[in-house]
């Protein structure tokens, strides 16, 4: 499996301080020769180092607007945090008009994939017996925290596409039915995230994905702005409703979710907690989770350019001046189970000390004790996030016990100790009678 | 020789803010020892549920689990008025939880059949004013119980 990651390290900017490490949700990062490492079969590509890191080191791979010249039908699908942007002056027909200017043939709403997902999962969890609670797949950065760090919580996630790729999938075949030639046609996701880039470049369920590109928000929104900052009016071309803008915002899923016991949680250490219940068996009350990697949800994601509070409240009011609010049928001639996972998840033991499991007790025995040795700060000093996350890398080999500085600073009290008393020392024949 | 590891968490009384806390450290143990989702799950539970008993019905106690390859052993041990009747605290639903438990949303009655439901061995001993002390055995292989 390759390991693409849209996070990446500028190395020449990074200064090695570790603030990135420390609040890395899957402790995926060292700090190495004075530079952030990126552990990849950790990253989750969540974003969260990409906000903290004060020299903006961290930063997000993304396409260039460039990238769709190279198709001659290129398509865009804007996210609904996209419509968040831009003060209430600029409705969204004119932000999709914007896009055409800027050169794509076609829009198509992910706010409308949105409600075809919402359709879609209204009828699967009524037909399919999921284990409860059914957690969300839409936040490709929750699916991967429970790749990584919850793999006993695979089986509760929801097998349906995100809305990004239901929105990519009916766009091509769309296209293709009105005879544009398939490989001239390219979709590009405008992103309000990181995360997304990962789950086209590498998608969790099945070999490719629908989507060609993935245009950042933030590299966008510079164009687009002078674009729609002089249009005076635009035609219609808004077909998303309430529902799908909903979306952008946490707790924009659950709300069209037929269950009653139904929960929304944003922010990815809110979602670990959550999920540790799950885990634990202690959700029993609840029905469907929506779990969401960023703070407001995907208004709050780490590409877009509008404070997150503003963007939500941007969309509530998209929400309530809407006078549509129901949820389409799906396109004719189109399957529901054309937008079904046609693999479960994939969950690979990341975490484990050894691929022998008498090697990894040895190992955690090991661990423990370097553990209780270290000075419990957790100040990062040593390029790992926590004193115990220093005991893992001692006994996997990839550091020492004197990267801690007190462990170091202890031992050199220990040598001028030694060595003071070595000095006092004198050969027999020197030494003089003091009795 | 068999590798085996032990860990040992002493368990309060009424302490609500950290229940839980033993079992999550239990299962992020079992992840770094690379046992398969299914038996973390299960041994997640019935750490959990034998956490909450001790937090709720008992005086205080420990939650020890003990991990061999073959096996993951979990021994919850409490110091507390004992069960009086065990074959009736095993039924789901039973519960003896005073109402400002249950309000809290605890007390469903279904922590000792989850525990068994969860595991393949299961012991339960109670002594009426000393104490209860449950064991159980999660097979590495074998499947899952019925």
């Amino acid at each position: 499996m390759s390991l693409f990651h849209a996070v990446t390290l500028d190395k020449d900017k990074c200064l090695g301080c570790t603030n990135c490490i420390k609040r890395c949700p899957t402790e995926a990062i060292r700090v190495r020769e004075g530079k952030a490492k990126i552990i990849d079969e950790r990253c989750i590509d969540c974003g969260e180092c990409i906000r903290i890191c004060p020299q903006h080191a961290k930063r997000a791979v993304t396409d260039s607007l460039e990238k769709i010249k190279q198709y001659r039908y290129p398509v865009a699908l804007p996210a609904p945090s996209l419509y968040s942007q831009f003060n209430s002056n600029v409705s969204v027909d004119k932000i999709l008009a914007g896009l055409l200017e800027l050169g794509f043939v076609r829009v198509w709403e992910v706010a409308r994939g949105a409600e075809i997902v919402s359709r879609i999962t209204e009828k699967y969890l009524k037909e399919k017996k999921l284990p409860r609670p059914v957690i969300s797949s839409a936040c490709p950065a929750v699916v991967r925290l429970i790749k990584v760090r919850y793999p006993e919580l695979s089986e509760h996630i929801l097998p349906v596409y995100s809305p990004m790729e239901a929105s990519a999938r009916i766009v091509k075949r769309e296209m293709e039915e009105e005879g544009y030639p398939p490989d001239e046609v390219g979709v590009f996701f405008i992103s309000p995230c990181a995360a997304k880039f990962t789950a086209v470049k590498n998608p969790i369920d099945r070999g490719k994905s629908y989507v060609d590109g993935v245009v950042a928000i933030s590299d966008i929104f510079g164009p687009l702005y002078n674009v729609v900052s002089d249009m005076k009016e635009s035609s219609l071309l808004q077909k998303s409703g309430s529902a799908g803008i909903g979306w952008a915002v946490t707790g924009g899923e659950v709300r069209l979710i037929n269950e009653e016991r139904r929960l929304a949680v944003d922010g990815l250490n809110h979602v670990a907690r959550v999920f540790e219940d799950v885990a634990m068996g202690k959700l029993k009350d609840i029905d469907f989770i929506e779990g969401l990697a960023c703070s407001g949800g995907c208004v709050g994601g780490p590409l877009t350019v509008e404070n997150p509070y503003m963007a939500k409240a941007r969309i509530l009011a998209l929400i309530n001046s809407s006078k549509n609010d129901a949820l389409p049928e799906l396109p004719a001639g189109v399957s529901r189970d054309n937008f079904i996972w046609q693999d479960k998840l994939k969950v690979q033991g990341v975490l484990k000390l050894d691929e022998d499991m008498a090697a990894a007790i040895k190992k955690m025995d090991k661990l423990d004790k370097i553990h209780r040795n270290l000075p419990g700060l957790d100040c990062g000093s040593c390029g790992a996030p926590t004193c115990r996350a220093l005991a893992e890398d001692i006994v996997q080999g990839q550091a020492d016990e004197v990267d801690c500085i007190f462990k170091l600073r202890e031992k050199v009290t220990e040598l001028a100790e030694k060595m003071v008393e070595l000095s006092s020392k004198l050969p027999p024949s020197m030494k003089k009678d003091t009795d | 020789m068999t590798e085996q590891i032990a860990l040992k968490f002493d368990i309060e009384q009424g302490d609500f803010i950290r229940a839980g806390e033993a079992s999550s450290k239990i299962k992020k143990m079992l992840h770094q020892l690379g046992f398969n989702a299914n038996i973390i799950r299960r041994a997640a539970v019935a750490a959990y549920e034998a956490e909450m008993n001790i937090v709720i019905h008992s005086w205080g106690g420990y939650v020890q689990a003990q991990i061999s390859p073959d096996a993951i052993i979990i021994i919850a041990k409490d110091r507390g008025p004992g069960i009086p009747d065990i074959e009736k605290a095993m039924k789901e639903g039973y519960s003896t939880a005073p109402e400002h438990i249950r309000e809290m949303g605890f007390g469903a009655g279904m922590g000792l059949p989850n525990m068994r439901n969860s595991v393949n061995e299961f012991e339960i001993h109670s002594e009426i004013d000393k104490g209860t002390t449950v064991k159980m055995v999660i097979n590495r292989t074998g499947g899952v119980p019925k």
